[in-house]
């Protein structure tokens, strides 16, 4: 672990601000929350005492889910606000949400919505530490720290290893998200959909562009699909699933153009026989699995991290604690 | 002064492109209009003198393109307020957008704005009515009965007319009143739920982009029912370097097309929106564009293909904008700005002279829409503006006199500014 480097920033809005050092603490400090799952009492105090509010506009079982169980694993007092139960459906501005929320003192907001930029507004006018659960298509910065935390795992390093990641580009924030953080660490990436999929300008994302799944997979370390949700977009972008999957679900037998050890990686949901063939994702390369339970790990790290930002104090992480574990009413609770 | 006395406008650098001036000369005004310019003029018994040394005396300046919000927005802006904003950033007159509530598709709107105009008289406003009823889109409006009670164009700007054949109506139709149709040229079908340019930067921020296309498409529909119908067609807040191309093209064919551009959208790009970190002042449409869209804009301010600097002024309530980049509205002010940002970036940098920035801000835009004004020739009104070149100044929205204080050149430098307005040899006092 980087133990000279301290993690001095009060949010975390995506992975474009930050460099590879501050990646690699995070990184380092959610390996050492790893160990925590293994504990048959899975909770530290960290951050006991702490106020953590979930603030979900956009529905997200998953990601909420792993924020929640990270926050009880390290005994936070977390609440949730989703969209359906705020004040924002009677037409409360969103700002007067944050500064109500504000007025509760929390010490982190996490924060997911629809549009691109919002957790960015808020986290300017809030004094809690704002973390980006994923805003538009634009980015989701945890979900990229935790892909990265499964690729190193696996493979033991990220620089030099040749990804590829497949699927709706144009709205995924997942890719955005990953493009960055992999080209900082020294991984060569590529990206390929299908071109009504694929954003204006898809060089300017740092990948390169393909329009074929078969090029996009050759000889890859690693391969990650993305949901592709065809029924969410009004405008017909692909005529059906039945081409897609032609065009560019995983299969099998596709998968063999990649590398002989190749890891294959989806955010999830997954939609079976849209992107991704049932006998991939159960397959002997998959570690969609691994990504869920590191992304608790990840999001334990980065509420952690910030939080000794937010206060200046550092309180000790799950790695360095000599006290005994918390053992507090929500221990595993079964969450994810 | 009364109208009937006499104004001598002593010393100042007088720069008039109608008559293809530029010295130092005094001007002489009675009875509201110029009556002469030349090196040295006595000043007749009674006259009022204005000195004018070091700063330069230009036909008053002309915004064609802007919205006053009443009646129906009046906590956006007012009359009131628009005029006294058009004046303290040098204007003499402004042509204000048919989208209030009702929209002014009626003479009874129109009239209504040309009241609460002379109720606040610190600079001309020309209706612009709607092109449609409504603003709908589907059947005409009652242009001739707006035109007779004062509307100088037509448009369903902040809209555009999306019905190919309602367009080629109006074509045809507004030429019995010799006025143009002023498009907002943006195919609403391409646009979808974009908010900033699509390119570059709406890739890296992952925010639906309205590709320059559909401004392209409009304007080249556009440009054909105009030949077609020998119809007079103006494009608002030209954003593409296409499109620029499309009018040069279809200009050299005889139509008879003109073009504005907005001071936004040839300083900055949609770079911007990633800049101010999805800050709504750089929420506008057309977007901010792709760098050789903002080059090709350049080009055509120097070449002389486009007719006429605009500002685009579309103030909202602070509430409105401090919002999420994709909730807040389109637009933001400038009539307060323009003058400074365009002798900073493009007559101080050096891109075009003074004597060209004039047309573009006062003899352009007088001829485009029909105007009078635009001009110092002796017999014509003496709408006028002073300009101090070499006056620093640092844009300060807190200082606006618009209701809207949304722009993204807030605590810019800029170097020039206008001073001074005259409307009919008089100067105007701000309240
Ligand atoms: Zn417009």
């Amino acid at each position: 672990m980087n133990e000279t480097l301290r993690w001095t920033r009060k949010d975390l809005l995506g992975i474009a601000p930050l460099d590879a050092p501050e990646i690699e603490l995070i990184l380092d400090t959610a390996e050492s929350f790893l160990e925590v799952a293994e504990r048959p009492i899975k909770k530290v105090p960290t951050l006991r005492g702490k106020g953590v509010i979930n603030l979900f506009f956009e529905p997200s079982t998953r990601t909420r889910s792993s924020f929640e169980l990270a926050e009880k694993r390290l005994s936070a007092d977390s609440m949730n606000v989703s969209a359906s139960t705020s004040a924002l459906v009677k037409g409360e501005s969103l700002l007067d949400t944050a500064t109500n929320l504000q007025a509760m003192s929390p010490d982190l907001i996490i924060i997911r919505h629809q549009h691109p930029g919002v957790p960015h507004m808020l986290a300017k006018r809030l004094e809690a530490g704002v973390i980006n659960a994923g805003d538009g298509a634009h980015e989701h910065p945890t979900q990229a720290l935790l892909d990265a935390l499964t690729i190193r795992r696996n493979k033991g390093r990220i620089k030099g290893l040749r990804v590829a990641i497949i699927g709706d580009i144009e709205h995924s924030r997942v890719v955005r998200s990953n493009i960055q953080l992999l080209n900082k660490l020294g991984a060569e990436v590529t990206i390929a959909g299908p071109r009504s999929m694929m954003p204006a300008a898809a060089h300017a994302l740092g990948a390169t562009v393909s329009y074929d799944l078969d090029e996009a997979l050759e000889g890859r370390d690693v391969v990650m699909m993305l949901r592709t949700q065809l029924e969410r977009h009004k405008r017909s972008l692909v005529p059906s699933v039945r081409e897609y999957f032609k065009l560019f679900g995983l299969t099998h037998a596709r998968l063999a153009r990649a590398a002989d050890d190749v890891i294959v990686m989806h955010p999830g949901p997954m939609n079976r026989g849209t992107e991704i063939a049932s006998d991939v994702a159960d397959g002997p390369a998959s570690v969609i699995l691994e990504q869920v339970a590191n992304g608790v790990a990840v999001r334990m790290a980065v509420l952690y991290l910030l939080s000794t930002a937010a206060t200046g104090a550092a309180p000790t992480a799950a790695g360095q604690s000599d006290k005994e574990p918390h053992a507090g009413d929500g221990a595993h609770r079964g969450e994810s | 002064m009364s109208e009937g006395a006499a104004r001598l406008i002593r010393g100042g650098r007088v720069v008039d492109p109608s008559q293809g001036i530029d010295g130092t000369f005094d001007v002489l005004i009675e009875d509201g209009k110029v009556v002469r310019i030349e090196e040295r003029i006595e000043a007749p018994d009674g006259a009022e003198i204005t000195d004018a040394e070091g700063l330069v005396v230009t036909p008053g300046l002309i915004d064609i393109h802007i919205h006053l919000r009443e009646p129906g927005f009046e906590y956006k802006e007012t009359v009131g307020t628009g005029v006294v904003s058009a004046a303290a950033g040098g204007f003499t007159a402004v042509a204000c957008m048919a989208n209030t509530a009702p929209v002014n598709d009626s003479r009874s709107v129109t009239e209504h704005i040309l009241l609460e105009a002379d109720r606040h008289p610190y600079a001309r406003v020309y209706p612009i009515g709607a092109v449609s009823k409504g603003m709908a889109g589907e059947e005409l409006a009652e242009i001739g009965e707006m035109a007779s009670a004062g509307a100088v164009a037509f448009s369903d700007d902040g809209l555009p007319v999306m019905s190919s054949s309602l367009m080629r109506r109006a074509f045809q139709y507004a030429q019995h009143y010799d006025v143009p149709v002023i498009q907002h040229a943006e195919d609403l079908d391409l646009t979808g739920p974009g908010v900033m340019h699509e390119g570059e930067w709406s890739t890296r921020l992952g925010l639906p982009g309205i590709p320059g296309a559909a401004e392209d498409v409009m304007v080249a529909r556009d440009l054909l029912l105009a030949e077609d119908t020998g119809g007079r067609y103006h494009v608002a807040h030209m954003s593409t370097g296409r499109a620029l191309e499309l009018v040069r093209l279809f200009r050299a064919r005889g139509v008879n097309a003109t073009c504005e551009v907005s001071p936004h959208h040839l300083l900055l790009t949609d770079q911007a929106v990633s800049d101010y970190g999805f800050a709504t002042c750089t929420k506008m449409k057309p977007p901010l564009r792709a760098k050789a869209d903002v080059e090709a804009l350049i080009a055509g301010v120097v070449d002389g293909t486009v007719d006429c600097i605009a500002s685009d002024h579309a103030p909202h309530h602070h509430d409105e904008k401090d919002v999420q980049f994709s909730a807040a509205p389109f637009g933001i002010v400038g009539l307060e700005t323009t003058v400074s940002l365009l002798l900073d970036r493009l007559v101080h940098a050096g891109i075009i002279d003074l004597s060209r920035l004039i047309e573009l801000l006062s003899t352009g835009p007088a001829r485009v829409l029909g105007l009078e004004g635009g001009t110092l020739t002796p017999g014509s009104t003496a709408d006028i503006t002073l300009l101090a070149l070499d006056r620093e100044v640092t844009v300060d929205p807190g200082s606006f006199r618009s209701k809207g204080t949304s722009t993204p050149f807030s605590g810019w430098n800029l170097r020039g500014v206008a001073v001074g307005t005259m409307l009919a040899g008089v100067p105007v006092r701000l309240p």
